[in-house]
């Protein structure tokens, strides 16, 4: 009935008014374009604008030169230790942490009880507060304060670790949800129990997406800066670090440093050190979204 | 398995002892995210009290000059409250309207083939490190676009507008995707329905997704909000390190994480006045940006419920 009576009075008024709506539609749809272009262009424009201003520096001795007070010599080898020991312990205690938080809230925390909900706000939250906060935790009670590790490495992977184990937590938390709960049934009716249901039946089919996730936390620890620059590592570092209590400077610092400086050519270092930073950013991205791609077609 | 179950061996028994150590050794964990908040506000609390027993609190708030590290100090939050207003302020207006747009492009009219190449494209912008989008609008959008098309007076090295626009493309990814998430959430039957009544794409996207996501939407703007304050790296480059009490964006600025990061580099004594200003403004921010997370996960709370 509806039908007949849009049909009937659209033919003589209709045509017009129609193309006009036609009309708005497609500009609105080419604004809407506009805008993913600004970030598409944006991105575009970054990479080639740092690719063309830190070429001339691309080179092997890029990476096995110190830091340097002379452009020309400026390396990033003890930046490029220092991260690596840095995300490698943060990974490394920030995995077993938020996988284990995440089987608690997931598979053995009652559902409704308000504690729970509590923790999950927290953690909600924590994953929203500024990274330099974390540089003010860090720097009250861990370098100085109650712990006074000093600006160590030990120190700089503390941090980082608190500031990416939400991240952690959240990503687990969504990889173990998305098994199903007929495989846990099966699992628990054949008398398995519940700790033997999660760690040979639920965990393994978690493993991509907590993979993803943990990837994905690594990739946003490697290129934190904010609260390490309270915590002493932008300092000038001319070696590597040896132990837990070493002096650090890390890529993201280091970079920092050269891009501030007033020589032009410090600049130059910067930008092929960012190149670098890049690469290896864009490669755990890439490994993280393939591992994510080949989980979705299995399910 | 079977004989297990019929007498309660020593295998069973060992069996419950694992499950009672991993249930308790697991709650243990998950109170760390707790005692990591609680060592937060302390680490905040303690330092930022000792403050304000040598400052005045109208002081503080109401003075316009911000020298906390000079002989003699000064310590008027002001010039880092609108600093980092200024700076906030043009991210955003950068971001929500194109974050939106794109969100609206993604979730109604995109194919999935398109889908697939901008979503991870969105991703690596969002996986960007700060120090990079800060050595971009230092070395390329303030000398190349700010400089030369910023109509009001000179602008030096360092000016808010390069610091926001640049932290606006930086939360644009988040605030595209989580507005994304808010209208794929909105059912079909309301696109079907709104599209056989003879609606436009156009129409559909503005009078029927947009107001029913529009909770989810609040809750992004929000988030880009406190992310956009919270943004330290960026400004610091960019924006620089002195604090005007300005707001001519075309000026260099100081905002609140802008200055703990600035203070942190200089390394202050523990216990001097510098040193415990950190945690003054550090209070400051953590307040500010805990209320707006707490704001965008309760209206996110609520639209979820709505539609489950």
């Amino acid at each position: 009935m509806n039908l007949e009576a849009t049909s009937s009075a659209a033919p003589p008024l209709g045509h017009k008014i129609a193309s006009s709506r036609l009309w708005r539609d497609r500009i609105f749809r080419s604004i809407l374009l506009l805008s993913i272009a600004v970030a598409l262009l944006t991105l575009f424009t970054l990479l080639i604008d740092t690719f063309l201003e830190g070429r001339p520096r691309l080179n092997g001795a890029l990476l096995e030169n110190m830091p340097s007070a002379r452009p020309a010599r400026a390396g990033l080898q003890s930046a490029i230790f220092g991260s690596l020991w840095l995300v490698g312990i943060t990974s490394l205690v920030s995995l077993p942490l938020g996988v284990g938080t995440a089987i608690f809230l997931e598979e053995y925390a009652p559902k409704n009880s308000r504690y729970i909900r509590l923790i999950e706000l927290n953690i909600q939250n924590l994953a929203g507060v500024p990274s330099v906060v974390f540089g003010i935790l860090g720097l009250a009670f861990i370098a100085r304060g109650p712990l006074s590790w000093g600006f160590t490495v030990r120190t700089g992977a503390m941090v980082l670790t608190i500031l990416v184990l939400p991240l952690v937590i959240i990503a687990s938390r969504e990889a173990i949800r998305a098994v199903p709960p007929s495989i846990r049934d099966g699992s628990l009716a054949l008398g398995a129990t519940q700790w033997q249901t999660i760690w040979r039946q639920v965990l393994p089919a978690a493993v991509p997406g907590i993979a993803t996730g943990s990837i994905l936390s690594a990739s946003r620890a490697l290129g934190e800066s904010a609260p390490l620059l309270l915590l002493g590592a932008l300092s000038f570092v001319t070696f590597n670090p040896t132990s837990l209590d070493s002096s650090y400077t890390v890529l993201p610092l280091l970079i920092f440093k050269y891009a501030s400086d007033a020589k032009a050519e410090f600049h130059v270092v910067a930008a092929a050190a960012i190149i670098v930073l890049l690469v290896v950013l864009l490669a755990m991205n890439a490994t993280a979204i393939l591992v994510r791609n080949r989980f979705q077609k299995r399910l | 398995m079977a004989s297990q179950s019929l007498a309660p061996s020593g295998q069973l028994l060992r069996q419950r002892r694992i499950e009672l150590i991993v249930r308790s050794s697991l709650s243990l964990i998950g109170l760390v995210s707790v005692v990591v908040t609680i060592a937060i506000v302390a680490s905040l609390l303690l330092p930022t009290l000792e403050f304000f027993s040598e400052i005045s609190i109208a002081e503080f708030f109401t003075s316009k000059v911000w020298a906390p590290l000079f002989n003699p100090p000064k310590f008027g939050v002001l010039p880092l409250i609108t600093g980092t207003f200024l700076v906030m302020s043009v991210a955003l207006i950068l971001a929500v309207p194109c974050g939106l747009g794109a969100a609206f492009y993604l979730s109604e009219y995109a194919s999935p083939r398109l889908r697939k190449v901008v979503k991870p494209v969105l991703e690596v912008l969002a996986g960007i490190p700060t120090v990079v989008l800060g050595f971009f609008a230092l070395n390329f959008v303030n000398p190349q676009i700010v400089q030369k098309f910023w109509p009001v007076g000179d602008v030096g090295t360092f000016s808010a507008l390069s610091a926001g626009l640049v932290v606006g493309v930086a939360i644009l990814p988040l605030m595209a995707s989580l507005a994304e998430d808010a209208m794929s959430a909105v059912p079909n039957s309301l696109r079907d329905g709104a599209l056989a009544l003879g609606a436009t794409r156009r129409e559909v996207c503005t009078g029927v997704i947009f107001p029913a996501a529009l909770s989810g939407i609040v809750a992004a703007v929000v988030l880009a909000f406190s992310r956009a304050i919270g943004e330290t790296t960026i400004a610091l480059m960019a924006a620089g390190s002195n604090p005007r009490f300005t707001l001519n964006p075309g000026s260099g600025v100081q905002t609140m994480a802008s200055f703990i990061g600035f203070a942190g580099i200089g390394d202050q004594p523990t216990g001097s006045t510098g040193y415990k200003t950190i945690f003054a403004v550090g209070s400051l921010l953590f307040i500010i940006t805990f209320l707006l997370n707490i704001v965008s996960i309760r209206v996110v709370r609520r639209f979820r419920e709505a539609y489950e």
